[in-house]
């Protein structure tokens, strides 16, 4: 485990109220492996307000799970991190895992991909619930037995008493996760990482989970900060969005300018491979050919340029740095972005030669 | 039952997309109960098994001759044939078998079951740590197993059954430290596969510590596959007494399994005249062992936690 005992650092306070509650620059987080060094997160910057919710997307293999664990330090040992986390102003990157353990679940928590794991198989779920509230806010067995009522009733679980006596497999998926949830909830804390919470479930359990997740954030005013590679999932519920590939931030903007307006193509290639409704039926779905990249020798030049259809020779060469567009709020890295000259002429090309066009306009 | 049923289907159903029939409620218990069955193998071995140790552990209170009194029946010589007086005949020196059996049951049993506890005392703890924490405290952990592997078992018995008194305990403790490596192996195995779930991460993240971990999410969920596992370890342990019986190094005072079979089959003329006597405890020996590794291997797929969870 990583057990940084060397460093000592006061936890943080709540008393700063003035700078951002988290706040990254130029992350990075490599694996040591036997193939070398993998660059899973290779330099993130961004902020993140107290009640905001941030969501974070890309493909798989993109580095986005990796950077909500670096944030929360649930790290393997093989893993390198450099740069720096500030948590309502301290930094907590190197946070020796004494400190740490004080801030997980307390301040920082975390919901998992796959809610039928993440649940001990042989604890009855009011244990379960109950065990942070007992361990954090040192709450008596019937006192947190109430609280874990009120925490499954806060994530409208039907009959919570008679849940706290059940055990995981006697409960749905979605029910599993809303448990998961409410367990993060149980100490309160100011963040909440909801690692593809709803990947593993029904679509309209999706909704059901992203509501409850945005009913609490508002009730509770938490950030969130929601990982997941379906743009579609986080449209409707995130204040900010940062699009990752490769291990780097490659577009953040707030949600409502980066779906009126993105700039980075692979954004736009994102958006395109969500099927939409209005398609007529056995429409090919969109795709982003080939793979992403190998993170242990990374192209030169731009990431995506090898699969990006409006690449042109400089995109090979120079990597294109993080810009900010007229709304300093709004960031890409592109040598040609959507709207530019160049992307416009290769887009009439492309067209022309078939290739399905890109239509950003319908989507939610 | 069914009330529970329809109450919990209406309270979900507006906002729940599972059918009915997908809820999980009271009535999954029975469907699971109706579709996992032990089966009557399974019982069979368990009645088997209960009625020699319950046998073993009265047989002092019980109706049965001394196993070591000479029932010399005069004008002839032992070893006596099965009778009515004698039901599993007797030894050379006229020792009702049938009482040396059960009192012989003691014995093993309490060597098989108290080695695989001392090894699933020591391998599994061991076991349990190693995958835990993996890195250098699973080398370290798993190249003891390995090296414990290595040496040969009958040269360890033979040294330690030497050098020490030939206590119950001994011979407990040096099949014990046997068992060591393999319980303690799979315990890791186990423990791997669970430490990689995010029920584990799960209980870290909300800030439990290490030694919480281990014994409130990890023990339970490793202890079911392991209780079922040492089973077959007793299993092993029983045959173990017996090979060092044979050996002349198993406990020495009063029968056991291995002990009895030795003295029937000392003489090739003794095997030849009075097969009975090293048939009956041979019999109830191999049967023991048989429902051990029946009834454990039933056990083990039985509590298969990922089979049922999912």
């Amino acid at each position: 485990m990583n057990e940084h005992e060397s460093f000592h650092h006061p936890g943080p306070s709540r008393t700063e109220t003035d700078s951002p509650l988290l706040a990254l620059d130029n992350l990075k987080t490599h694996f040591r492996t036997e193939r070398g060094l993998v660059r899973a997160v290779d330099g993130v910057t961004l902020t993140l307000n107290r009640g905001e919710a941030l969501g974070v997307v890309g493909e798989s293999g993109s580095g986005k799970t990796v950077l909500s664990r670096s944030l929360m330090g649930l790290l393997p040992g093989s893993a390198v991190t450099s740069g720096s986390v500030k948590f309502a102003g301290q930094e907590i990157l190197d946070l020796p895992m004494k400190q740490r353990r004080h801030l997980w679940g307390a301040e920082m928590s975390m919901v998992f991909q796959n809610p039928l794991n993440s649940l001990n198989p042989l604890m009855k779920i009011g244990k379960q619930i109950a065990e942070p509230l007992r361990l954090h806010l040192s709450m008596d067995k019937a006192n947190a037995r109430e609280t874990a009522v009120a925490l499954l009733k806060s994530v409208r679980i039907p009959e919570p008493e008679r849940r706290l006596n059940q055990y995981p497999h006697e409960l749905s998926g979605g029910m599993r996760q809303r448990v998961m949830i409410a367990m993060a909830l149980a100490c309160g804390p100011t963040v909440l990482f909801a690692d593809e919470p709803t990947t593993a479930l029904d679509v309209t359990v999706q909704a059901q989970i992203l509501e409850v997740i945005g009913e609490q954030r508002r009730d509770r005013n938490m950030s969130v900060v929601l990982v997941t590679h379906d743009l579609g999932v986080v449209a409707g519920h995130t204040d900010q969005i940062a699009v990752m590939y490769g291990g780097k931030l490659v577009e953040r903007a707030p949600t409502k300018t980066l779906f009126a307006e993105m700039r980075m193509p692979y954004t736009k290639s994102l958006l395109k491979s969500i099927p939409k409704l209005a398609d007529p039926s056995h429409t090919r779905l969109a795709t982003i050919t080939g793979r992403p990249p190998d993170l242990v020798n990374p192209p030169k030049g731009c990431n995506f340029a090898q699969r990006c259809p409006y690449a042109r020779p400089k995109c090979h060469v120079e990597e294109p740095a993080l810009e900010p567009t007229a709304d300093p709020n709004h960031v890409f890295a592109c040598w040609y972005p959507v709207g530019s000259p160049e992307f416009t002429e290769r887009e009439a090309e492309l067209e022309a030669a078939g290739y399905v066009p890109a239509t950003v306009a319908g989507v939610s | 039952m069914s009330d529970l049923g329809m109450t919990e289907a209406d309270a979900v159903g507006h906002e729940d997309p599972y059918p009915e029939r997908f809820l999980p409620h009271e009535g999954d218990q029975d469907d699971k109960a109706e579709k996992r069955k032990l089966g009557f193998a399974f019982w069979l071995c368990t009645a088997w098994l209960v009625a020699v140790i319950g046998l073993a552990i009265f047989a002092p209170y019980l109706a049965i001759k001394s196993p070591n009194v000479n029932f010399v029946q005069p004008g002839e010589r032992p070893p006596y044939s099965p009778s009515g007086e004698h039901w599993f005949g007797t030894d050379q020196d006229a020792r009702d078998m049938f009482s040396r059996t059960i009192y012989g049951a003691r014995t093993s049993l309490t060597v098989g079951f108290s080695a695989i506890a001392f090894g699933l005392l020591v391998g599994g703890t061991l076991g349990l740590l190693a995958g835990y924490f993996r890195g250098k405290i699973d080398q370290i952990i798993s190249f003891g197993f390995l090296s414990l592997l290595s040496f040969p078992a009958l040269i360890l018995a033979i040294l330690i059954t030497s050098l020490l008194e030939r206590s119950l305990l001994t011979i407990a403790i040096t099949i014990g430290i046997l068992s060591v490596a393999p319980v303690g192996r799979v315990s890791r195995a186990t423990t791997i596969s669970f430490a990689d779930r995010e029920f584990v991460l799960a209980a870290r993240s909300l800030g439990a510590r290490h030694p919480r971990i281990i014994v409130r999410e990890l023990l339970p969920n490793v202890l079911i596959p392991m209780g079922a596992f040492s089973l077959l370890g007793v299993a092993i342990a029983i045959v173990a007494e017996g090979s060092l019986a044979f050996l002349g190094l198993s406990v020495e005072k009063g029968p056991t399994w291995g002990k009895i079979i030795l003295t029937a089959s000392q003489s090739s003329r003794d095997l030849e005249n009075a097969p009975y006597m090293a048939f009956f405890p041979i019999g109830v020996l191999f049967l023991t062992v048989l429902a051990l590794n029946f009834a454990g291997d039933r056990l083990r797929s039985f509590f298969d936690v990922r089979e049922l969870s999912l």
